[in-house]
């Protein structure tokens, strides 16, 4: 069986034809003035689905949040939340909660109070109050901790009391904006763990806002990258990584190398590109795209190889000078210069600890990459 | 900085604190004097403090500064806050500007002026002047006092706690009242201390807009030093200063030991 990159779990109502999405965001457009922070945005978010926006600041993402929170209105558009629409609705009766970006603990109540907050609004009888807030307590490991203020608390602490609270209600959906993004690098990785964990045992679907590429890719099931409030692409994390389908979903995520050129012509499924300056590039994929178009070639700098020998077997394979070389311990970045002044970039593991062909600054080197390795961009 | 005592800077600090509380120290002393003559000086004794107890004006007038201090506060902070809260979260209603300006205009407004329009409103509706006047026309001035406090404090308020609130099924009435207000308490309160002490020691608007029967404290003494300055308004005196100077002490030790825990329960929690 052939796939884009590793499977994490048995999830993809995606693919399923009669599957209805819980959460549909259709046609919804966001103004504040002149300002357009969400541009005829439209959206299908599952049940049980880690579902990420991805985007740099700007983009839109966090007031898509909002508006599923109910903190703004769409200017037009709708919100639907499993068939029933949100418009109108204030975010104290909407059945999803929110893990702020600040945490937005209250200050003046202990851990136990920040908890049993949501619960006492509904009118839950104590004793069940109680029972819950221990519950959740012991699900982020703060038992200890119950009667402390959050000033007196660690960041990663703090963390773990918002996200208790906003799962003790045990909302339909959670939708939390950069959760980790005030976190250390290694606790952030601890918790991105423990947040799938958690998503998973609860059943929950999880609405992720992110500007951390790599936040993303590890814990959604679907990433949707956000661009000047539009969807530019909506996918499980290996095809936004290994079929980016625009030049700035490829960039946005990870290293690339973009050869630009015409389309040369058709070969079966795939085509030849002419690259300014002579060389063609034989790709795989792109039949679709007519003869003449400007398209880019882009590929992985895992995915290119680089050699002091010429390879045999001539196709896709270009000649250059080693530019630039970062070593990082499991792998070597090559920076290549070719021919027609373009660097590109490759990168070689080290599996062994002793390379046969060692390559230094400034020596000759042929870069090669199978025709299946990239992808032919036309946006 | 040498940060060494140089004669000039012993000079300067001798020479600013007697500035500042001679007067104050002599007036303290003086209250202690034996003798009915003020600036001369016959023995100690606490005679004075045990009249002023006795003198039935001056113990009334107090009555009556405490009770308008207290009512005039208690509204001026609600107004003030209402103010307060209007200007940092509805920030685009039409004339804000011109709404901001003129909550805050009576801060520099000379006394004179508010005392007497106050004077010609009191008088243009037909109000007899007298207790209610009074307490009125302190409302009205301390409240911008309370607004400029209460303001300060929701300017660096993160309102990501009351949206969070509201997430986790809070009305925006129980918002309010369960987290805003909590959050905001001790700025609520020094507004309320601050408009206490403004009504307490205030003299010039209160004469414009009193009437018989409701003399404060400060109009009292103010009209009895006319007669010649006695030790009894002198003990008067060392009394609320001694009220003012405990108040300031006990609410800044608070402050500074709640910091302090803070700090400390702070760096506990960093290292985990």
């Amino acid at each position: 069986m052939k796939s884009l990159g590793s499977i994490r779990r048995e999830f993809s109502p995606w693919t399923d034809p009669d599957a209805k999405p819980y959460i549909v965001v259709d046609k919804v457009t966001k103004r504040f003035g002149d300002f357009t922070a969400v541009n005829n945005l439209s959206l299908g978010i599952y049940e049980r689905e880690f579902f990420a926006l991805l985007g740099a600041s700007g983009c839109g993402k966090s007031t898509l949040l909002r508006m599923l929170a109910g903190f703004d209105e769409p200017t037009s558009g709708r919100i639907l939340l499993d068939g029933q629409d949100l418009r109108g609705i204030p975010p104290y009766k909407r059945p999803v909660n929110m893990m702020f970006q600040s945490y937005a603990l209250f200050p003046h109540m202990t851990v136990e109070q920040n908890i049993a907050f949501g619960l006492k609004q509904e009118g839950m009888p104590k004793p069940e109050i109680e029972a819950r807030v221990a519950d959740m307590l012991k699900l982020v490991k703060l038992t200890q901790f119950a009667k402390r203020k959050p000033h007196q608390l660690s960041g990663g602490q703090r963390q773990r009391v918002a996200l208790a609270r906003s799962v003790a209600k045990r909302p339909k959906v959670l939708l939390l904006d950069e959760p980790l993004g005030a976190l250390d690098k290694k606790l952030r990785e601890e918790t991105q763990f423990e947040l799938m964990d958690l998503q998973q045992n609860l059943g929950l679907t999880f609405v992720i806002v992110t500007h951390d590429q790599e936040e993303a890719m590890t814990m959604a099931d679907r990433i949707a990258i956000l661009d000047k409030g539009e969807v530019m692409q909506v996918a499980t994390p290996p095809e936004i990584y290994e079929a980016p389908r625009s030049r700035y979903v490829a960039s946005f995520v990870g290293n690339i190398n973009m050869f630009e050129g015409k389309v040369g012509e058709k070969r079966g499924d795939g085509l030849a590109i002419a690259l300014p300056g002579g060389p063609t590039i034989l790709s795989e994929t792109g039949g679709e795209v007519p003869v003449g178009s400007d398209v880019a070639f882009a590929i992985r700098p895992e995915k290119i190889a680089v050699s002091s020998r010429q390879p045999a077997g001539g196709a896709n394979v270009l000649e250059g000078e080693v530019y630039d070389l970062a070593y990082l311990g499991d792998m070597t970045v090559y920076h290549v210069k070719l021919a027609g002044g373009q660097v590109v970039k490759a990168s070689a593991l080290n599996a062994s600890r002793i390379s046969e062909d060692p390559l230094s600054w400034n020596d000759k080197a042929w870069i090669s990459f199978r025709p299946d390795a990239g992808v032919v961009l036309t946006r | 900085m040498s940060g060494s005592w140089t004669r000039f800077n012993i000079t300067s600090i001798v020479l600013g604190f007697a500035f500042l509380y001679l007067p104050i120290v002599l007036l303290v002393v003086f209250s202690f004097n034996e003798s009915k003559l003020v600036t001369v000086w016959g023995g100690f004794s606490t005679k004075w403090y045990g009249s002023l107890f006795n003198n039935k004006g001056l113990m009334d007038a107090a009555w009556v500064t405490i009770r308008v201090g207290v009512i005039s506060a208690t509204f001026a902070t609600i107004l003030g806050t209402m103010g307060a809260l209007a200007l940092t979260r509805y920030t685009r209603f039409r004339g804000r500007v011109l709404f901001s300006g003129m909550v805050f205009a009576p801060l520099v407004m000379p006394e004179v002026i508010t005392g007497l329009s106050l004077l010609l409103l009191f008088v243009a509706v037909g109000l007899d002047r007298g207790f209610m006047t009074v307490t009125l026309a302190h409302i009205t001035f301390t409240m911008c006092f309370v607004a400029v406090v209460v303001q300060s404090r929701l300017m660096t308020f993160d309102r990501s706690i009351e949206e969070a609130a509201m997430d986790l099924g809070a009305t925006p009435v129980r918002t309010f009242f369960q987290v805003t207000l909590p959050v905001i308490a001790p700025a609520i309160v020094s507004g309320w201390m601050l408009a206490f002490t403004l009504s307490l020691d205030d003299l010039v608007i209160a004469s414009f807009t009193s009437g018989p029967g409701a003399t404060t404290l400060p109009m009292k003494i103010y009209s009895q030093v006319r007669l010649g300055v006695t030790p009894e308004i002198n003990a008067a005196c060392t009394l609320l200063i001694g009220i003012v100077a405990l108040g300031v002490i006990a609410a800044s030790l608070v402050n500074k030991r709640r910091e302090v825990q803070r700090v400390r329960d702070e760096q506990a929690a960093q290292r985990g």
